[in-house]
């Protein structure tokens, strides 16, 4: 039998475990088409949903008239408010304690925003009747500027929360305020900022700009009224969530609801909220009877459903005159637009942005982050960061840079001197946090030797003198970043969403014959669940990973979880199934052991197998123990094998990486070429390195995207400038730069298999690095801060200003 | 995004094209290949009750280079003007140019009659056939007539070209010397922020000939005259690039949008037009 037995390398490498490049399983339908999108579904007699949308970003809406797009044939209904307030779901709550309309009640606050849904047999006829409703809205001042918002006679947009002085996260000291949220020791910072030798100061905005991904938003809600279950397949990002909100909102028994979130062309936050669309779909199939389908355009998208960022961030950063940083002050402004609909943990109004002490070691620290109402549409979500750990990341990348100017020092150095050592992991930080685990200073000399960061120094000094000779029209930029990301939300204690505590499960069964399905409460976007769950299992329970089948998203089958979103999958969706293959084990060894006639304690896990110590050709496979289980009366042990774990967090997981970018930069035309971009990601244990590096093409794709032209630009008078994607930037394959991926590994002391996340490390920090890089090119010239995005207008008028025009 | 309903006509002549505009009058639309067309019905921006698509027209397809003369079917795609041979021989600018818009798949269905016909400022043909001094030949109910390119462009989509009238072919003298098109944009598929079509021809050392024109910097391509004669008899040194660039400042009116205000785009059209000089001269 022994020489049967294949070595161990090659049993482990058959799994196609931890560690492997395994192809992605998902691809073999998407590479052909044959994906299955929310729009592709077609179900007897559906009826089609349109919104009527405003014009105007503030109006008194008068009166609405319907009566002629009601005239033409095959429209069924035109909702309005009216029709809604008897089901008290003319207004929705939002995940972050507030309210917003589902359908205008008396006025918009946003343009673009939901006014009537027009119900009718196909989606031509719903176009067409859209066209046809009349509305009468009497135009009110339009605020877009969230300090102007402040303003003691700026208009008053939220009527509805006239009196209301406390807000769902403390006082509200203005008719648009939101909130006032504080962290860490505001005297003791003043005092840190009072007496040090160097205070740089600045404000940095990261702008307002959105997830647009590919797929849009969208639903199917039908009503089944012979058995009373409503099933909505929708692009959830959370469906358990999606199930229990629409319980307590509609009345509908949990149990009735079935929420099936199919194939999702991309997330990236956008699809965590709950929109109009979806309690417009379910009451009109309510009120129907028939499958109601509601699928945004891209200028619905752009405009209506969640946007991202909108900080205006000021800071403070204190240090020594030899550069270690004493403390660290932060004012944010944020722009929430008309209706609070952020999508946070509920204890934390502006998301987990407190990790803006990044990756260094602040001993002093304060923040207050002031919520705004504009009109602007509402959102706030973490487009492929966790929350708001973008706009924190950039905050710190910024500051530091602000801060080697002021101190006249080289700004890796100073980067260097101020990292949080090894050894001082875990690590408390001045706001609050308790970092796992880092070795930042070994992956930051990795890319500086890396990229010949000395060499490429003295080629920039060379580069300005010959600028300054007239010999070139073009600077070097080199843009550093070091991120810390805060991931995996998140322990129940402090994470909930509307009371739903962040855990997240696995349920796995075994096959008689030695296969396996996982089911878990989180859900695909395009992240490859189906490939790296399956290995994460096939390491911990020794059957291949092609022989697993992973299924997501429908909440009559799956186990009850939080959902995909802010890197959490791996961190806890991951640790519940490592901790439910564990289970399986536990059984599969008392199974063994009966097999082999021998005490528990004398087999031990071999991979793919038990066999006895110290015999290791008295073995049973998981295959043969898989099948004895259900097959095979064993005294003391139900058959089957089976296992469930609901995993809640012990703490957050802190992913890092060491980002640098080398750009060339046309003083004449603002234009620009990225040379060179290295990320290195420490993501803990790795689980697909080809996943990991088709995860990091794709967030460093989107954060060159928002560092170098996206935005969701308004005018003055609330107008979205930028509402399709011939000016909302999405780069081709043309303008995309080519990345090289390094790494290191730290794994997290508390995640079963050490595992931190990925998926958003390089958009969190990508975004630094881009804009550094252009900050860095004018630095030899005097510029200290240029907001974003870097278009070429924007950098041509850096260098005007600087008066590199001659 | 849904366009209200049309109808669609498929004619297989010009006379056929050109019948049923006149039949439909204000109602009807030709299109060719819709890049610009379609999105503006989807956005119910452009009312159409009758599109009539010219792609069924044989006789609109083609490009012959004889005696100097080279002639293009308005109907020919970008793509098939980059993939002829006789045409980047006899006008290679052309090639140049249309490499420059938007992407392959656009090429592939977009046509330089709807490029010239559609009167949109951004787009990039206008303006190269102002540079080349190209005739457009028009077909209407009363036979054809034929419109200079650069008379051809009154305001932004408002042409030379009647409401009945079709776009069937243009027509210009195979340019010599050397040539560039220079166009700064966004990223593939934008239309540009300031772009420039530059022919020069050479005598010895000195620039005996020229031709200048600017696009999508005012409601029309603008053929730079003076931009061109500050050239003529120079060595195409920085001072005559510096004199062409002066004239042709004060020619061009462009407008702030996304792409940026005013003082950006007339800086980045002197940048683009001493470019092309400095490419063309090198041609030349």
């Amino acid at each position: 039998m022994n020489e049967m037995t294949p070595p161990k390398a090659e049993r482990a490498e058959a799994l196609k475990g931890l560690g492997t490049a395994r192809k992605r399983v998902e691809d073999a339908r998407f590479t052909q088409g044959k994906g299955n999108y929310v729009d592709d579904l077609k179900l007897p007699g559906m009826l089609f949903g349109d919104f009527v949308r405003s014009p105007y970003a503030h109006a008194r809406v008068k009166s609405i008239n319907a009566d002629k797009a009601k005239a033409i044939p095959g429209v069924i209904a035109v909702l309005t408010a009216d029709d809604l307030r008897p089901l008290n779901l003319h207004w929705m709550p939002t995940l972050a304690g507030d309210v917003q309309m589902v359908l205008a009640d008396g006025k918009v606050l946003f343009q673009g925003q939901e006014v009537a849904f027009v119900v009718a047999e196909d989606r031509y006829i719903a176009a067409d009747a859209v066209e046809l409703v009349e509305v009468e809205y009497e135009e009110l001042p339009v605020v877009v500027d969230p300090f102007k918002a402040q303003a003691d006679d700026a208009p008053v947009l939220r009527e509805d929360l006239a009196g209301k002085t406390e807000g769902a996260h403390g006082p509200r000291r203005h008719h648009n305020h939101i909130f006032t949220w504080e962290q860490g020791d505001k005297d003791a910072t003043d005092a840190v900022l009072g007496s040090a030798d160097v205070v740089a100061e600045e404000m940095v905005y990261y702008h307002r700009t959105h997830p647009c991904p590919l797929e849009t938003c969208g639903c199917v809600a039908s009503m089944d009224k012979v058995n009373g279950k409503l099933t909505v397949h929708g692009t959830f990002q959370a469906p358990h969530a999606v199930r229990t909100v629409a319980s307590l909102i509609s009345g509908i028994a949990e149990h009735n609801i079935r929420i099936i979130s199919p194939d999702i062309g991309g997330g990236f936050g956008n699809k965590v909220g709950v929109y109009p669309g979806y309690i417009c779909a379910i009451v009109a199939s309510i009120v129907t009877g028939v499958p109601v389908k509601w699928v945004e355009d891209r200028m619905d998208n752009l405009m209506a459903t969640a946007f991202a960022r909108d900080y205006w961030m000021k800071g403070k950063i204190a240090a020594t005159k030899d550069g270690k940083i004493t403390g660290l002050w932060c004012h944010v402004t944020a722009d929430h637009g008309a209706f609070d609909a952020c999508a946070d943990p509920t204890k934390f109004p502006a998301g987990f942005f407190n990790i803006c002490t990044g990756s260094y070691d602040i001993p002093t620290a304060y923040l207050a982050v002031d919520g705004i109402y504009t009109n602007k549409a509402p959102g706030g979500v973490a487009y492929r960061c966790s929350f708001r750990v973008t706009e924190a990341a950039y905050f710190i990348e910024r500051m530091i840079e602000v801060l080697a100017i002021e101190l006249g020092m080289d700004a890796a150095e100073l980067r260097a001197k101020n990292f949080i050592k090894k050894e001082q992991f875990p690590y408390q930080s001045a706001l609050g946090w308790e970092y796992d685990s880092g070795d930042y200073h070994t992956a930051w000399d990795k890319a500086l030797s890396a990229v010949g960061y000395t060499e490429l120094r003295k080629e920039q000094a060379e580069r300005v003198e010959a600028f300054k000779r007239g010999e070139t029209r073009k600077l070097l930029g080199i843009g550093l970043c070091h991120f810390t990301e805060i991931v995996g939300a998140g322990p129940v204690k402090n994470c909930d969403i509307l009371g739903l505590g962040m855990f997240d499960s696995c349920e796995i069964r075994i096959h008689p014959t030695g296969s396996a399905i996982a089911r878990l409460g989180t859900i695909s976007q395009g992240q490859g669940h189906a490939t790296t769950f399956a290995q994460i299992l096939a390491s911990e329970i020794g059957i291949s990973a092609d022989d697993i089948t992973i299924e997501e998203g429908d909440t009559d089958t799956a186990p009850y979880g939080l959902g995909t979103y802010g890197s959490r999958s791996t961190p806890v969706a991951g640790a519940a199934t490592a901790m439910a293959g564990r289970k399986i084990r536990a059984k599969a060894q008392m199974i063994a052991a009966y097999l082999l006639e021998v005490h528990d304690n004398d087999v031990e896990w071999d991979i793919d197998r038990f066999m006895v110590k110290g015999a290791p050709e008295r073995f049973k496979t998981m295959k043969e123990i898989a099948f004895a289980s259900y097959n095979q009366a064993i005294p003391g042990l139900e058959p089957g094998l089976e296992a469930v774990s609901y995993y809640d967090p012990p703490n957050m997981t802190y992913p890092f990486g060491a980002y640098i970018c080398v750009m060339e930069i046309d003083v004449d035309t603002g234009e620009h070429e990225i040379r060179q971009f290295y990320a290195l990601d420490d993501c803990g244990t790795r689980i697909n390195p080809m996943i990991i590096e088709g995860q990091v093409h794709g967030g460093a794709t989107e954060g060159y995207a928002i560092a170098m032209g996206q935005e969701l630009a308004y005018d003055d008078m609330g107008n979205v400038k930028t509402g399709t994607l011939m000016d909302f930037f999405i780069p081709t394959s043309w303008e995309t730069p080519h990345y090289t991926t390094d790494h290191t590994v730290t794994p997290s002391p508390h995640h079963p298999i050490g595992a931190k996340g990925v998926g958003e490390s390089p958009n969190v920090g990508s975004v630094p690095a881009f804009s550094n890089a252009v900050h860095d090119a004018f630095r030899p010239f005097g510029l200290k801060q240029a907001h974003m995005p870097h278009d070429h207008w924007r950098i041509w008028k850096i260098a005007r200003d600087l008066g590199l025009h001659g | 995004m849904i366009p209200s309903r049309f109808d669609y006509h498929r004619p297989d002549s010009v006379d056929g094209a050109v019948a049923l505009l006149t039949k439909y009058g204000d109602e009807a639309r030709a299109i060719a290949g819709g890049h610009s067309l379609i999105p503006m019905m989807k956005l119910r921006m452009a009312e159409v009750q009758h599109l009539v698509d010219l792609q069924g027209i044989d006789s609109m397809k083609g490009v012959s280079v004889a005696g100097g003369t080279v002639t293009i079917g308005a109907m020919m795609t970008q793509h098939e003007l980059i993939a002829n041979e006789a045409l980047a021989k006899a006008a290679p600018i052309i090639r140049e140019a249309s490499l420059q818009i938007a992407d392959p798949q656009v090429r592939y269905v977009g046509t330089i009659g709807g490029n010239l016909a559609n009167g949109d400022p951004g787009n990039d043909m206008p303006g190269l056939m102002q540079c080349l001094d190209a005739t457009y030949v028009l077909a209407g109910p009363d036979g054809t007539r034929e419109v200079a390119a650069r008379d051809f462009y009154e305001a932004a989509y408002f042409t030379a070209r009647s409401d009945d009238e079709i776009l069937v072919s243009v027509r210009f003298t195979a340019p010599k010397g050397g040539y560039a098109y220079e166009k700064q944009k966004r990223k593939i598929g934008d239309y540009a922020t300031a772009a420039a079509a530059v022919l020069i021809e050479k005598d010895g050392a000195t620039c005996a000939a020229t031709s200048i024109a600017m696009t999508n910097l005012s409601d029309t391509p603008v053929w730079c005259e003076a931009a061109g004669a500050a050239l003529v008899g120079s060595k195409l040194d920085k001072s005559a690039i510096d004199a062409a660039v002066a004239a042709m400042l004060p020619t061009i009116d462009p407008q702030e949008d996304n792409r940026g205000p005013v003082e950006f785009k007339k800086h980045v059209a002197g940048v683009m037009l001493r470019r092309a000089i400095e490419r063309a001269a090198s041609r030349a």
